[in-house]
């Protein structure tokens, strides 16, 4: 009997299937241009793009004096008068994840900056879809907001950059604006790319500065987060390079952020041998490294980490010599202003670069002082201090 | 075995496939109130097509564990097996349509062998299958883990197809995926290979004193599992249009899958289960995904839900009296 | 019981000894001690005995945890969530206690309690709702650590009050030979031996009964649920041991403790621990720690990429897991399947160990 329902249940549901065949959806997929048998090797490298942002790092950047979150660098404008609505204006955001205290940082700032923006009546709604680091669910978010979600806008922040790209084009080909920002992906179609300057210019500014605290032949070790993320990989194969040319010798580790996981590593290269310098791809973490100096006894290295509180912190206290480079927090506000501005129809940038400006030593106190009171996973470069909430919400750091 | 005991274990066979369809009913009935109270409609062709999409990689998986559960095995290697299917698909075929089949055809044969090395371990080395297939799994994802840096490889837009388009709101990629498990559903049913799965996952020593190789059923189940796997690693390929190193452990589908195979009413000593119960808690799991999207749950919770879903579910199932069978077949738990 | 009173010929006793190494029960010790000499010979700091008690007490929380996961393999189950338990001790820890000594004692006793109660949902429902342990502990991962990321933000709120981190780091200062004993590495050895009591313990036996065969438990009037709780909650409290630890040693941080299960079900059983229950032996379970991480500092020394060292973990757990089944079948070859907790043991341990306090352990 059980044997005869399942034959029914299959009957029916192949039928049902057959029954909801409509005409087939306009292939949603545009055609690409076909390939012509390249493969894509993956070699992060690219000297073209760590020359130009080499240059951009000395650009003084252009918009407002104070407003870092708004200023540009190199900036080729395009009207965005098309665009320009009076009715309502619904932002749709898919976010690759709040899954690391960088982006949940953002992730708060971009929230406080939404209800200005809402009270102002810049923007009337943000629906926001979270896809939990997955290129799947994202494809299956943006698609989703295509179909359904009634969109004036599309913001995306990818997840990764070339498994994104069709999708980004799906958003472009329904006419209205999109805006990337964070990472990017392989298509100019979108209305802005909104970033801080770039990989390389970290690696540049991190390596230099270690480069001219160390000598010839001292050890650096580089504490890598995770392979194959394009905005980390590309910091290390810029500072991998300045390295080699200076005779600094370096070897990188990938840490998966685990304080436990960067205490042994840095405790077995104690044990080979001196270690004069650390580098971070990325700050989390960075207490723990320097923790281990400590647990065996040998003085602090040079040290480049993030702005993240917990480092500036100890950095602080330590009195190591360090450097905080930055992958400006705040673009997680300009990518909301780029919205407001695209809907009254104002230029932007094509490419929105934003400024990058590591923290130095003498900069340290003041960072500190704007940061009073916030917590351990906080980056100082949030730039959210003339936002109503500063600073209760970002020290309470509930996430919306 | 007497018909007094036929007669229950009959009616709780019926009764948990049609249990999980009843949970699925009751899920979607609160998710349609609840995406309702968002200002959604959940019968809305666009989130349709959302679930379905979502059901059609881990369903693909999940019908793939569900045979290597039923012999009583596990197989956590999926992930890397997807991630590498995906990525030896979009090299060979490079973006040129000619090279569709070659590259189709060498994933397939990557995840077979993948397959073929989790059953010879399990029966041959006499290995446990989490401990093997967590072992394949990690010896896979270091070669992954070396040998790339990112997405590879580039999919032509004719296999993109595959992945993006459908027949009304339904994606083609779930109608493979249920073809699949009719498939696999039919041969668990009407060849002597599929009992022979059933009859090893029930007791090994059993089976053997009956006559039966052993060690066959649980290599094709494992086989069947790692090529479905590597179909899902095709599909993904063809929605990402690259290849992924990362893209199979981004959906965590070594314990979700599980999760749903237990979920569809598969117990997880084996002997006893069904494919339409496994494609039931792929929904479940399909449609709360979709519904706490649509009301945009924090993703913190999401994790929450989904694990108090997992033990609540099983828990008004299992406890209806499955023990009583377990303990005919006390030394299943020393053979595993 | 075997006839191991008698005293044997001291060649004998070698034999003997040697028997065991390179029996399942026996051969992660010769593993770990080649690994040893193998990391020596590669780096002969290591053997310093200040840096051999280092490298001691990183690998202390891991064993711990190891110790606890056994407890729970031999009665036959899993437990997927000790990692999230460690992640959530530690968030507990730097949120509540902060900068404020005084906290350092409630603080720990709620974080005790929260490991017993853990234990207490992951045993219960694994025994009186009957759902498998796999599931529960899956589920009971997924949850805390949504839980856990939802109340942080992501990220930690700050490093407790250093002197409760002196546990994970400090220890007593100014010892002769080793410079310093971890306060890590004594917890770890209060664990082993209190471990080591509980196994021997007629509660032990139950519980490695539990897992061989849980018909004749039944028949013997034993409670199986509150049996098999308890090695639940003896795999929470553990974890939360190895989550003050931890504090300690790396600071509070989410992904601490990430990855842990898999580790420590690793540990075990290449301890010689039959996944599914019935035999093996605790101490066996913490040298299966032990040779992990030595097999992964080996790995650093040898300046092998860190991206093969998946690879190689997944080649040596088939490895030693194959060979202990195997060398395990062919002595139970022609024997007729156990019937009961005893019967294969009381053959397997006539040749007489080295270790005397085995003998009743391990099959």
């Amino acid at each position: 009997m059980r044997r005869s329902i399942n034959m029914a249940a299959t009957v029916v549901g192949i039928a049902a299937i057959v029954a909801l065949a409509g005409c087939t959806t306009d292939p949603s997929v545009t055609e690409p241009s076909e390939g012509d048998g390249t493969t894509e090797e993956i070699n992060w490298f690219d000297q073209a793009v760590f020359d130009t942002q080499n240059a951009q790092r000395d650009v003084v950047p252009e918009g407002p004096e104070g407003q870092p979150y708004l200023q540009y660098i190199d900036a080729e404008m395009v009207d965005t008068s098309q665009y320009k609505v009076d009715g309502p204006k619904k932002v749709c955001f898919a976010n690759a994840s709040i899954s690391n205290p960088w982006r949940i940082t953002g992730w708060i700032t971009m929230n406080e900056q939404l209800k200005v923006l809402q009270e102002q009546g810049a923007i009337s709604e943000m629906e926001t879809r979270d896809a939990q680091d997955s290129d799947d669910t994202q494809i299956a978010d943006i698609d989703y907001f295509i179909e359904e979600g009634n969109c004036d806008l599309f913001l995306i922040s990818p997840n990764s950059t070339a498994a994104m790209t069709p999708a980004v084009e799906r958003a472009c080909d329904t006419g209205k604006p999109v805006i990337v920002f964070d990472r990017g992906v392989l298509t100019d179609c979108p209305v802005t790319f909104i970033h801080p300057i770039g990989g390389f210019a970290w690696g540049i500014d991190t390596a230099e500065f270690l480069i001219d605290n160390l000598q010839e032949g001292d050890k650096v070790v580089a504490l890598r987060i995770l392979p194959g993320v394009d905005v980390l990989e590309t910091r290390w194969a810029g500072a991998e390079k300045l390295f080699a040319e200076a005779g600094i010798e370096a070897v990188d580790y990938f840490t998966g952020a685990d304080p436990a996981e960067i205490k042994k590593i840095i405790s077995d290269e104690l044990a080979k041998g001196d270690v004069n310098g650390i580098w971070m791809d990325a700050g989390d973490g960075g207490v723990a490294a320097l923790e281990a100096f400590e647990d065996a006894g040998v003085d602090y290295p040079v040290m480049t980490g993030e702005d993240q509180i917990a480092f500036l912190n100890k950095w602080k206290s330590t009195g190591i010599t360090g450097l905080a480079p930055v992958y400006s927090n705040f673009q997680w506000r300009t990518a909301l202003l780029a919205a407001q501005k695209i809907f009254a129809g104002e230029e932007v940038p094509k490419e929105w670069v934003l400024p990058q400006k590591p923290i130095t030593a003498e900069d340290l106190d003041e960072v500190l002082a704007v940061n009073e009171g916030m917590p351990d996973g906080h980056y100082a470069t949030f730039g959210g201090e003339d936002l109503p909430g500063y600073p209760t919400v970002w020290q309470e750091r509930i996430v919306p | 075995m007497s018909t007094a005991t036929t007669r229950p274990k009959r009616r709780m066979r019926l009764d948990s496939t049609v249990i999980v369809y009843i949970a699925l009913i009751v899920v979607i009935i609160i998710g349609a109130i609840l995406v309702n109270t968002a200002g959604r409609n959940f019968f809305s062709l666009g989130n349709i097509r959302d679930i379905l999409t979502g059901m059609s990689v881990l369903g693909l998986v999940a019908v793939g564990q569900t045979l290597v559960i039923l012999t009583g095995s596990l197989d956590l290697s999926v992930p890397y097996v997807i991630s590498l299917s995906s990525l030896l698909a979009a090299e060979t075929m490079r973006g040129n349509p000619n090279n569709i089949a070659q590259g189709v055809l060498l994933a397939l044969a990557f995840a077979a062998i993948a397959g073929l090395a989790n059953g010879l371990v399990v029966t041959k080395l006499k290995v446990n299958g989490f401990i093997a297939t967590l072992g394949v799994g990690l010896i896979i994802k270091g070669y992954l883990d070396t040998n790339y840096q990112g997405s590879a490889g580039s999919v032509p837009a004719a296999f993109q197809f595959i992945g993006a388009t459908g027949l009304g709101p339904v994606p083609i990629s779930t109608i493979i995926m249920l073809a699949l498990a009719t498939l696999v559903f039919l041969f668990l049913r009407k060849t002597r290979m599929g009992h022979h799965i059933y009859a090893v996952g029930g007791s090994l020593e059993v089976s053997r004193l009956s006559g039966l190789r052993t060690a066959r059923p649980i290599i094709v189940a494992h086989v069947i599992c790692s090529v479905m796997a590597g179909l899902a690693g095709l599909l993904l390929a063809s929605r990402l249009g690259v290849g992924s190193p990362t893209v199979g452990s981004q959906g965590g589908y070594d314990l979700l899958s599980i999760a749903a195979v237990v979920l569809g009413g598969t117990i997880l000593a084996g002997g006893r289960g069904s494919i339409w119960g496994t494609i039931g808690g792929v929904a479940i799991f399909a449609v709360l995904d979709s519904v706490m999207s649509a009301i945009q749950f924090n993703p913190f919770l999401k994790d929450v839900v989904r694990g108090v879903v997992i033990v609540a579910a099983v828990a008004i199932y299992t406890g209806r009296g499955v023990e009583r069978r377990r303990a005919r077949f006390a030394t299943k738990e020393v053979q595993r | 019981m075997s006839d191991a009173t008698t005293a044997p010929a001291f060649g004998t006793r070698a034999l003997n000894a040697l028997r065991v190494l390179i029996s399942p029960r026996g051969a992660v010790f010769l593993l770990l001690a080649i690994l040893l000499v193998a990391i020596t010979a590669l780096n002969p700091n290591f053997a310093d005995p200040g840096q051999f008690i280092r490298f001691v007490q990183r690998v202390a929380p891991i064993a711990i945890v190891a110790i606890g996961q056994y407890f729970v393999i031999v009665s036959g189950e899993f437990d997927l969530s000790v990692g999230s338990v460690i992640a959530t001790q530690v968030v507990l820890a730097g949120n509540l206690i902060g900068q404020d000594e005084s906290k350092i004692v409630p603080v720990t006793l709620l974080m005790i309690g929260v490991g017993i109660l853990i234990g207490l949902i992951n045993g219960l429902v694994t025994t009186l709702l009957r759902v498998p342990s796999f599931i529960v502990t899956l589920g009971m991962m997924l949850a805390l650590l949504g839980i856990v990321y939802y109340v942080t933000g992501g990220s930690a709120s700050g490093n407790p009050v250093d002197s409760f981190r002196e546990i994970g780091r400090g220890g007593i200062r100014d010892v002769p030979i080793f410079g310093i004993i971890p306060w890590a590495v004594i917890i770890l050895a209060v664990t082993l031996a209190v471990a080591i009591l509980i196994s021997k313990s007629p509660y032990g036996k139950t519980l490695i009964a539990a897992g061989d065969n849980v018909t004749t438990q039944r028949y013997s009037g034993v409670r199986v649920w509150w049996v098999k709780t308890s090695a639940f909650v003896i795999s929470s409290l553990s974890a939360t041991i190895a989550g003050i630890l931890l504090v300690g040693y790396a600071g509070v941080h989410p992904s601490v403790g990430r990855g842990y299960e898999f580790i420590a079900i690793t540990a075990v059983v290449l301890g010689g621990v039959v996944l599914g229950g019935g035999r093996g032996w605790v101490v066996a379970a913490a040298a299966g720690a032990f040779t992990l991480e030595a097999l992964f500092t080996l790995l650093n020394f040898a300046d092998v990429p860190s991206t093969w060292r998946d690879t190689i973990q997944g080649v040596i757990i088939i490895a030693a897991v194959a060979y202990s089944a195997v060398a395990f079948r062919a002595r139970r070859k022609g024997r007729a399947p156990l019937a009961s907790p005893e019967q294969g043991k009381a053959s397997e341990s006539a040749p007489a160990d080295p270790a005397p306090h085995t003998t009743s352990m391990e099959g």
